[in-house]
């Protein structure tokens, strides 16, 4: 279970507060509007925020002392997932060892996840000979090796074309569903929420609701929602 | 949000490495200082021949600040507006003298403008009186030398900050010439002379090796080269540690002067941008020319004129020479490791969001001339060390500190840059340490690193400064061939020159390259 427990962010005008769990194994969409905190709300479990008051826990575990990288997470950030000046498997490698001192085993697990992810025979290249559809999937079959069990997504394939985009998240669910990873995923579309989350967080007027149901609250959403939603 | 987010870095452990180089450069440099003004005997130690010198550091880099940048207006207006073949190949050699060692340079203008040379022998077949390159006038005319190229780069920098559609509009307005610079041209020049003609005044405050070479006496004498007197001729350490915080004084002063006006980067990027517009013709064509072609005679002339006397006689140096360039090229590479270091760990820490005064401490340099440093030095270990013991180490040492400034300038953006996009990336995977460096820091930062060491080699195998001080039996390269021609040597001395010449750029060139092939 992942929790948010008493959050409080304060940062000049902007505030944001959080206080609820999300279960295990689920996957969660963040929906708000632009500068209401969706991204903040992430920084706070990957790390790269403290709150001014509250605790993060994860399994009952406070994840404060925890680096970014310490964390029992993977991310994937809206661009610059992968070093340009380091080939496909270094890449997905890094998420094994940072240190790249890959064992064979490790090596093979490699050449499997770029298997898995449709990208067999390229780990030689670089991501600038990639699209970028694969430079996606790329970092896919990192959050894979990784098999962290908390996936953050900052809205990472908005800059993707629409059917390139739900091959994305259908891939990302049958990963997810695989590791059994709990998912919260940032997104500007409802239809992305529909298609990959049954879970909804709302943010709005400084304060991220508990998830609900996605169908629903989407189907009948609440007043400040709807106005975000238009229409 | 996504500025307020990358603020806080729990966890940053990499914060330790940069705040401890700042602490032990500021320790090194104000102790060093500090060392000087204890030692100092007050403003009333210095005589008549002092106050002397400090005049002539003032009005010497005035006149030299103004001469360049207003001789360089003439040439950058017409590089902006005039194009030919060779002038990308003339706009790259203005950056040269950048980093031409200034003792090569002096043996140019003296083989050009001295007693035996050709302006001398025009002079005098005219039956006119000869002209002397020694005294203030000869320390002027290298400054200008010196300082005319970076002064013409500067200006032509914001001749090509005005967008072309300026140019196209005044053309279809139909603005003669003289519309066009009062209404695009001199709001520029209003713009950007003052930070030139700063920027050579700083750089002329702190001349040593001019005024060594060239100047001296009492009306061409700098406060630099009075402290070399001081210590090496009286062995007066009280004067020279006072002269030594009049130094620094002047340069404060003239750093406060400067952080009111925007200096521009001396070693921009992008020099070569197209051609603006079509020049007038008629005389200014011919104006433009004249310009062009003086500005370059002056600048290759000398060069020219060294290498042409020295090329053939490289291989009869003898092994004294050689055994000094060794030592040189072994100093330098040391030197521009130890700044690069310096540099790379103050920069992360800088782009990781580190104090301001970190930043302020790899400005430090600036305020601390490298004869003042070298006093210090020797004040705080002369208990244990001779001069002869220390030369070289001392050496070494300050060439790092004095190239760290330029490091800096080149690596703090590419750093904020790598941090802002990868910053993140590399904390979530946990990357840290050696693989931090190795697979984000070194392969993003290689051109960067690569120009910066190629100016910190190149800046320490052509300096005469602080070695002068303390050596004579270990020279460097630049020493041995300041040695050659006050033994009035000249041809060995044009060799020596050409030798170094070619080690120093080919030590930017090596440096530069490497860092472009990994990237």
């Amino acid at each position: 279970m992942l929790e948010f427990c008493d959050i409080h962010v304060i940062q000049g005008d902007f505030h944001l507060t959080a206080d609820f769990a999300v279960l295990a194994g689920r996957r969660v969409a963040v929906i708000g509007p632009s500068g209401s905190g969706k991204s903040t709300l992430l920084s706070l479990v990957s790390g790269f925020l403290r709150p001014d008051r509250g605790q993060i826990r994860w399994e009952g575990r406070d994840l404060a002392p925890l680096s970014p990288g310490q964390r029992p997470v993977s991310v994937l950030f809206q661009d610059q997932n992968l070093f340009p000046h380091l080939s496909v498997a270094q890449n997905i490698g890094l998420g094994l060892r940072p240190d790249l001192r890959l064992s064979s085993d490790q090596r093979d697990q490699v050449t499997h996840a770029l298997a898995r992810v449709g990208l067999a025979d390229m780990g030689d290249r670089r991501p600038a000979q990639l699209s970028g559809g694969q430079q996606s999937r790329v970092a896919l079959a990192r959050v894979l090796l990784r098999a962290r069990p908390i996936l953050l997504l900052d809205e990472p394939f908005s800059a993707l074309g629409p059917a390139l985009k739900d091959e994305m998240l259908d891939l990302l669910a049958e990963i997810t569903g695989q590791t059994g990873a709990t998912v919260l995923m940032v997104t500007h579309d409802p239809d992305d929420a529909r298609r990959f989350a049954p879970d909804t967080i709302v943010i709005h007027d400084g304060r991220a609701d508990p998830p609900t149901a996605t169908g629903p609250l989407l189907d009948n959403p609440p007043p400040g929602l709807r106005a975000y939603l238009g229409g | 949000m996504a500025g307020g987010v990358l603020a806080v870095r729990p966890g940053a452990r990499s914060g330790w490495g940069g705040a401890a180089t700042a602490a032990l450069l500021a320790a090194l440099i104000l102790g060093t200082l500090a060392a000087v003004a204890v030692y100092a005997g007050g403003l009333s130690g210095l005589g008549p021949w002092d106050w002397r010198a400090v005049w002539f550091t003032i009005w010497q880099a005035a006149l030299s600040a103004s001469l360049s940048a207003a001789l360089a207006v003439p040439v950058a207006k017409a590089l902006a507006r005039r194009d030919f073949p060779g002038r990308a190949v003339l706009v790259t050699l203005l950056g040269a003298p950048f980093i031409l060692p200034v003792i090569v340079a002096i043996m140019g203008l003296v083989s050009v403008f001295g007693r035996n040379g050709v302006i001398n022998g025009a002079l005098t077949a005219l039956g006119l009186p000869e002209i002397s390159i020694y005294g203030w006038q000869g320390v002027i005319l290298a400054h200008v030398f010196f300082n005319l190229p970076l002064s013409v780069r500067l200006i032509l920098q914001g001749w090509q900050a005005i967008p072309a559609e300026r140019f196209r509009l005044a053309e279809s307005l139909g603005f003669a010439p003289g519309d066009i610079a009062r209404h695009l041209e001199r709001p520029m020049l209003r713009a950007v002379l003052p930070g030139v003609w700063l920027a050579v005044f700083l750089v002329c405050l702190t001349s040593f090796a001019v005024a060594l070479a060239l100047g001296g006496g009492p009306k061409a004498t700098t406060v630099e080269l009075a402290i070399y007197q001081a210590f090496r001729f009286d062995f007066d350490m009280g004067r020279a540690a006072t002269l030594g915080l009049v130094q620094v004084g002047l340069c404060l002063a003239a750093m406060a002067i400067a952080s009111r006006v925007t200096i521009p980067s001396a070693f921009g990027a992008g020099m070569d941008g197209a051609v603006a517009l079509r020049g007038p013709g008629g005389w200014r064509r011919v104006g433009d020319a004249a310009a062009i072609l003086l500005a370059a005679g002056f600048l290759l002339w000398p060069m020219l004129s060294v290498i042409v006397a020295g090329l053939p006689r490289i291989a009869g140096l003898e092994a004294s020479v050689w055994d000094a360039a060794m030592r040189s090229v072994v100093m330098a590479l040391v030197s521009a490791f130890a700044a690069l270091v310096l540099g790379l760990v103050l920069a992360l820490a800088i782009a990781r969001g580190a104090g301001r005064w970190v930043e302020a401490a790899g400005m430090l340099p600036l305020i601390a001339s490298p004869l003042v440093l070298g006093t210090g030095l020797y004040l705080i270990l002369r208990i244990w060390v001779t001069p002869q013991q220390i030369a070289l180490p001392v050496t070494v040492a300050i060439n790092a500190i004095m190239a760290l400034p330029f490091v800096l300038r080149a690596l703090i953006p590419a750093a904020r840059a790598m941090q802002d996009d990868f910053g993140r990336l590399a904390a979530s995977l946990d990357l840290n340490g050696w693989p931090l460096l190795r697979y984000l820091v070194l392969p993003r930062l290689a051109r960067p690193l690569g120009f910066a060491g190629g100016l910190a080699a190149a800046l320490a195998m052509g300096d005469l400064g602080v070695i002068t001080l303390f050596a004579s039996d270990q020279p460097t390269l630049p020493l041995k061939l300041y040695q050659l021609m006050n033994a009035y040597r000249m041809g060995d001395a044009a060799a020596c020159a050409v030798l170094l010449m070619a080690i120093s750029f080919a030590l930017f060139w090596v440096f530069d390259k490497g860092g472009r092939l990994r990237a």
